[in-house]
């Protein structure tokens, strides 16, 4: 689904660049729940916003279901991300003045899907994690918890190829995680394929395979025996 | 524009973001509020200012005699000037290609006037048939002093409607009335009226009778004349300025005046004050286009100080909306057709609300030198057209600068 190869990113900061990435390569095959793990500033979100499409590589390849994707302007990134890709944010990122159906359905509104339809399907994924009562409510009204499935909900309702989640457990406490986790388990057990960055050990035991990363290179890359957030909660 | 789905979304926004709304509303209303208001006032103080001259014809020449104030040929300062016939007639004959119309004026004074036992206190001048083309005397009843008048030495009387309303309110017509003026009787044959009350508290007869009557001789008091419409406005005051210092040498020349004494002699020409007027007005009119343009200026500065804050407020949402696929120019888009519709929307109330005020006080508004102040409907409208076009200009640059931010720094903006 996912093939990187040889990918470098650096960064400018005033005169001096600091080299990010240092030549990742790794694939990632359909179905597969992959947590990046590393300390912070070893370009774990460097990577995720490459692979987002929200940055750009300075050097390498990047094929997406066997869609190379490279020298985008504005307009084709903004197509690819709307059609290939669901974003998880640490932070929720979710629309203040727009209520939880709303949010949801905001991705089709960019596929220029019809009112109605949109808001039909938006609700049906706002079921799926649990939140159908709480489909009119804002999300000042909501708990953390419910914002980030909110913002689940938001990532699947396109059916992109791949999920992209960044530290989506990083503003929540440890029962609400495992429960966000649980979600994103059985989303992968749907067949989806999901990338989670996370610098939290136990989160990443959650997923089906660790990639380690240090100082912008990989240093393991593992396939772990999955632990079911459900044991847990 | 027609994509009913970016309305909603924009619906949307608006209301949800009443506040904001709100005072980009308020600064663009008030903008064309302010501007139609003062662009009113000034066209108001134009229509005053040209009101004030209809009164008289608008090329009428007055002369005054006075007192001389320098020494000339001998002759001591403090000499009083008086007119007789023979300047009148002297003047009427070198300029008789020049004027279009003249009159002498004697002014009666010391005699008591009476309607039956009723005294009546107004001034009695004696003029000649000309002068109601120069005073611009409108015949209400009967008819002016006629040249049959004046060669016959008539007693006749032409009074001014006040007059009439004032003192002739029991019967329905003065006309075949008879007035006595220090006893002898003055039959009335006309009334006149005027743009402005205090100038129809006179009674007119013909001045061979006052002469004569009123131990006049030939003395006169003033001389008034128009003068033929000119091409145009420049050519017209020219020709007023001309005829005014020929007629000034003249009567200089005749009375031993020095040239140079401008107290002896007053000529004053209706065209020449016209002139200073009208260029005030201009000024006027120059200085409130001038406030007027700031204001918009300020509007637009407002408006744009907005677009700025309301863009960087909305820097995250940008960045989410981007990461779930928005285009760049769906969110300029966006942004501009949120402040085209605001704009438009306030500038129009703006528009309505001053332009209401001004149909409906506008009429009523009677102040000296202020008389229905009203506004070119097209000019407001363009005003409000160039305020939204420049809310929308000074929009798009943040709105474009928003939707090329990288995304990740629009969602890191906290």
């Amino acid at each position: 689904m996912i093939e990187i190869k040889d990918l470098h990113k650096s960064y400018k900061m005033g005169s001096n660049s600091l080299h990010v990435l240092k030549g990742i390569n790794f694939k990632v095959e359909e179905g597969e729940l992959v947590a990046i793990m590393g300390s912070s500033g070893s370009g774990k979100s460097t990577l995720l916003n490459i692979l987002g499409m929200l940055d750009e590589a300075d050097s390498g390849s990047y094929d997406l279901d066997g869609i190379p994707i490279k020298n985008l302007n504005e307009t084709k990134a903004a197509n690819y991300r709307n059609k290939f890709l669901g974003f998880i944010f640490q932070s929720f990122n979710l629309i203040n003045y727009k209520t939880a159906l709303e949010n949801v359905a905001l991705p089709l509104y960019y596929q220029k899907m019809p009112r109605k339809q949109r808001q039909e399907k938006a609700m049906k994924y706002l079921e799926q994690v649990g939140l159908k009562e709480w489909s009119h409510h804002l999300p000042s009204e909501l708990s953390g918890g419910q914002k980030q499935r909110v913002a689940i909900a938001r990532a699947m309702v396109a059916e992109p190829k791949v999920l992209l989640a960044d530290e989506l457990t990083g503003a929540l406490d440890s029962t609400t995680s495992y429960e966000v986790m649980e979600l994103i388990q059985n989303i992968n057990d749907q067949g989806n394929t999901i990338l989670v960055v996370t610098h939290e050990p136990d989160i990443a035991q959650m997923c089906k395979r660790i990639v380690h990363l240090k100082d912008g290179v990989i240093v393991k890359d593992e396939k772990i025996k999955q632990v079911r957030a459900k044991a847990h909660v | 524009m027609f994509d009913l789905e970016r309305w909603q979304e924009i619906f949307d926004t608006i209301r949800k973001n009443k506040l904001r709304t709100f005072l980009t509303g308020v600064s663009v209303a008030s903008g064309i509020f302010i501007l139609v208001i003062l662009l009113g006032f000034g066209q108001g103080m134009q229509n005053g200012i040209a009101r004030e001259f209809e009164e008289d014809a608008s090329t009428s020449v007055w002369v005054w005699p006075g007192v001389t104030s320098k020494e000339f040929k001998g002759l001591n300062p403090g000499r009083r000037i008086q007119l007789r016939n023979e300047n009148f007639e002297y003047a009427g004959a070198i300029y008789r290609e020049e004027i279009e119309y003249q009159s002498p004026r004697y002014f009666v004074n010391n005699v008591q006037i009476n309607y039956g036992k009723e005294s009546l206190a107004y001034g009695i001048q004696g003029i000649s048939d000309n002068f109601q083309f120069i005073e611009n005397a409108k015949m209400v009843e009967g008819r002016f002093i006629n040249a049959q008048d004046l060669s016959n030495t008539a007693k006749v009387a032409v009074i001014g409607r006040k007059i009439k309303k004032d003192v002739f309110k029991e019967i329905d017509s003065p006309i075949g009335e008879f007035i006595t003026v220090s006893g002898i009787p003055f039959k009335i044959i006309g009334v006149y009226g005027e743009t402005e009350e205090r100038e129809e508290e006179r009674i007119y007869i013909p001045i061979n009778t006052a002469q004569k009557v009123f131990n006049g001789a030939d003395r006169i008091n003033n001389m008034a004349y128009t003068l033929p419409p000119a091409e145009n406005f420049d050519e017209a005051v020219a020709q007023a300025v001309a005829f005014k210092e020929g007629l000034r040498s003249y009567l200089q020349q005749t009375h031993t005046v020095a040239p140079d004494d401008t107290s002896a002699i007053q000529v004053w020409s209706a065209l020449e004050e016209a002139k200073r007027y009208f260029s005030l007005t201009g000024n006027i009119k120059f200085f409130f286009w001038f406030v007027g343009i700031c204001t918009i200026i300020a509007g637009v500065v407002g408006v744009s100080n907005i677009m700025l804050i309301v863009v960087k407020e909305r820097t995250r949402e940008i960045g989410i909306r981007k990461a779930l696929g928005a285009k760049p120019w769906s969110i300029i888009g966006m942004i501009l057709h949120e402040a085209i519709f605001i704009t438009t929307i306030s500038g129009f109330t703006g528009f309505i609300f001053s332009m209401g005020l001004l149909e409906i006080l506008g009429p009523h508004v009677e102040v000296d030198y202020v008389v229905n102040p009203s506004v070119n409907f097209n000019v407001a409208l363009a005003m409000v057209l160039v305020l939204v076009i420049a809310g929308t200009v000074a929009g798009f640059f943040p709105a474009w600068r928003a939707a090329h931010i990288h995304t990740i720094d629009a969602l890191r903006d906290e």
